[in-house]
């Protein structure tokens, strides 16, 4: 069980130790996967580490001093939201330190002064405006199905969430796919090769600055995937909130793959668009009920 | 234990060649010699590279341009140098806009002959310049992380 505050922060240790090795198998078995589908044999499923062991064994450059500031707040933040949710904390202080992370990240790529990292974090901008109303929604079904904001409470109600909130659910698989930064909604930056914008937010980022990027991104990943889970939150059965995280990371691989980046617009527009019509609908329909 | 070889991130060049070198620069990336096995990613941008591919000779518009990038990647970085052109200016040379082989301009740590170079050969030519890639960083880590 869940209770008792040894517990609550025994989850938030085991997040900040052992989140950036999961990440990092999760985005390794991604680029095999991946390397598969193109008939590739593709890198081993520890590359993520060795790219990240390598970024900070290269020369510090930085373009100006704030950005390792910016930086290395945008790695904390991402590390408490992630430590504030796995250890049951307010889903609504979850999402706003979320949202902090991600100021601080975009500070950080308008303090290098370069054209593309500058268009990289106004599409960073855009992709936290089209993704935030759908996390409040989220933030809200959650309230409405268990009557608490608190993960812990979520987790340890009877039943499963997503039979109350399932458009909820599809509207943030959705957003997921802005948030993981995949293919179509890959505009701010991209891990694929070559972009029309160089690298984007991170072209101005390297060595151990680009390493920290990148850790935050697996502490991200095993967030974001942790808010999958909730939705088949089951303090009985936790395997089939994993097996749903499965599924769900599978279809992301699968839309990466088979689509091509869109303009912001249509991003913007169909998020917002998801957002109201899965949000309306089902918040709608419970508040009748 | 160094990572840098594990994980070489490579920026391609192209400066003044017939674009035959480019095509095989390109083809090490498909499926069928799929670098990324090596964990090799072609990044298109300076300041995450570990290895500058460079294709065709230089010219009097390319110098400054493969200075610049040269400049901006972080160290330890290698240069390969691709083609005959890369090597020497191959049959351009004598053009009068010409400058010559890579070398003019930064220094070459290795160079991959052939025109058009075959995909195996620039494969070969990347995984011998890891190995002086490894060489640089262990001397940048004995000194303290500053370069030479």
């Amino acid at each position: 069980m869940i209770t008792g505050i040894p517990f609550e922060i025994l989850f938030a240790i085991g997040f900040v130790i052992l989140a950036p090795f999961i990440g990092a198998f999760i985005v390794g078995i991604d680029r095999k996967v991946t390397a598969r589908k193109q008939g590739r044999v593709g890198p081993p499923v520890l590359q993520p580490l060795y790219d990240i062991f390598k970024l900070f064994e290269k020369e510090k450059v930085v373009v100006t001093n704030e950005v390792n500031f910016y930086i290395l707040s945008h790695l904390i933040f991402v590390v408490f939201t992630g430590a504030l949710f796995f250890s049951g904390g307010d889903i609504l202080l979850v999402i706003f330190a979320l949202t902090l992370a991600h100021v601080f990240l975009i500070l950080g790529a308008y303090a290098a002064v370069s054209p593309y990292s500058h268009v990289g974090a106004g599409r960073e901008l855009l992709q936290l405006m089209a993704v935030e109303p759908m996390l409040i929604i989220a933030a809200a079904g959650f309230y409405m199905v268990t009557e608490s904001f608190a993960v812990k409470d979520i987790v340890l109600s009877p039943g499963l969430p997503v039979m109350t909130i399932p458009l909820i659910f599809v509207g943030i698989v959705f957003v997921l796919t802005i948030k993981l930064r995949k293919s179509p909604f890959d505009l701010a930056t991209s891990h694929h090769a070559h972009q029309e914008l160089v690298e984007g937010l991170t072209t101005e980022f390297a060595g151990p600055t680009l390493g920290m990027v990148e850790i935050a991104h697996l502490y991200e990943t095993v967030f974001l995937l942790g808010i999958v889970w909730l939705f088949f939150a089951s303090a009985s059965m936790p395997w089939i909130g994993v097996l749903a995280v499965i599924i769900v990371y599978f279809l992301e691989i699968l839309v990466d793959n088979t689509t091509t980046r869109v303009r912001w617009q249509v991003m913007l527009r169909s998020a917002w668009l998801v957002a109201l019509v899965a949000g309306a609908v089902n918040l709608g329909v419970l508040a009748l009920m | 234990m160094s990572y840098i070889t594990k994980s070489p991130w490579v920026i391609h060049y192209d400066g003044s060649s017939c674009n035959g070198c480019d095509i095989e620069v390109l083809a090490c990336l498909t499926p069928l010699y799929d670098l990324e096995r090596f964990g090799i990613v072609n990044t298109g941008n300076p300041k995450h590279a570990d290895v500058f591919l460079i294709t065709g000779g230089i010219n009097e518009q390319s110098r400054a341009v493969v200075k610049n990038t040269y400049d901006q990647m972080p160290d330890p970085k290698v240069v390969v140098a691709v083609g005959i052109c890369a090597a020497t200016g191959g049959v351009f040379r004598e053009c009068y806009n010409i400058m010559g082989g890579v070398n003019e301009v930064i220094p070459v740590d290795v160079y991959v002959p052939g025109c058009a170079a075959r995909p195996e050969s620039i494969i070969d030519g990347v995984v011998r310049a890891l190995g002086i890639l490894e060489e640089k960083r262990a001397k940048m880590a004995e000194n303290g992380g500053d370069k030479k």
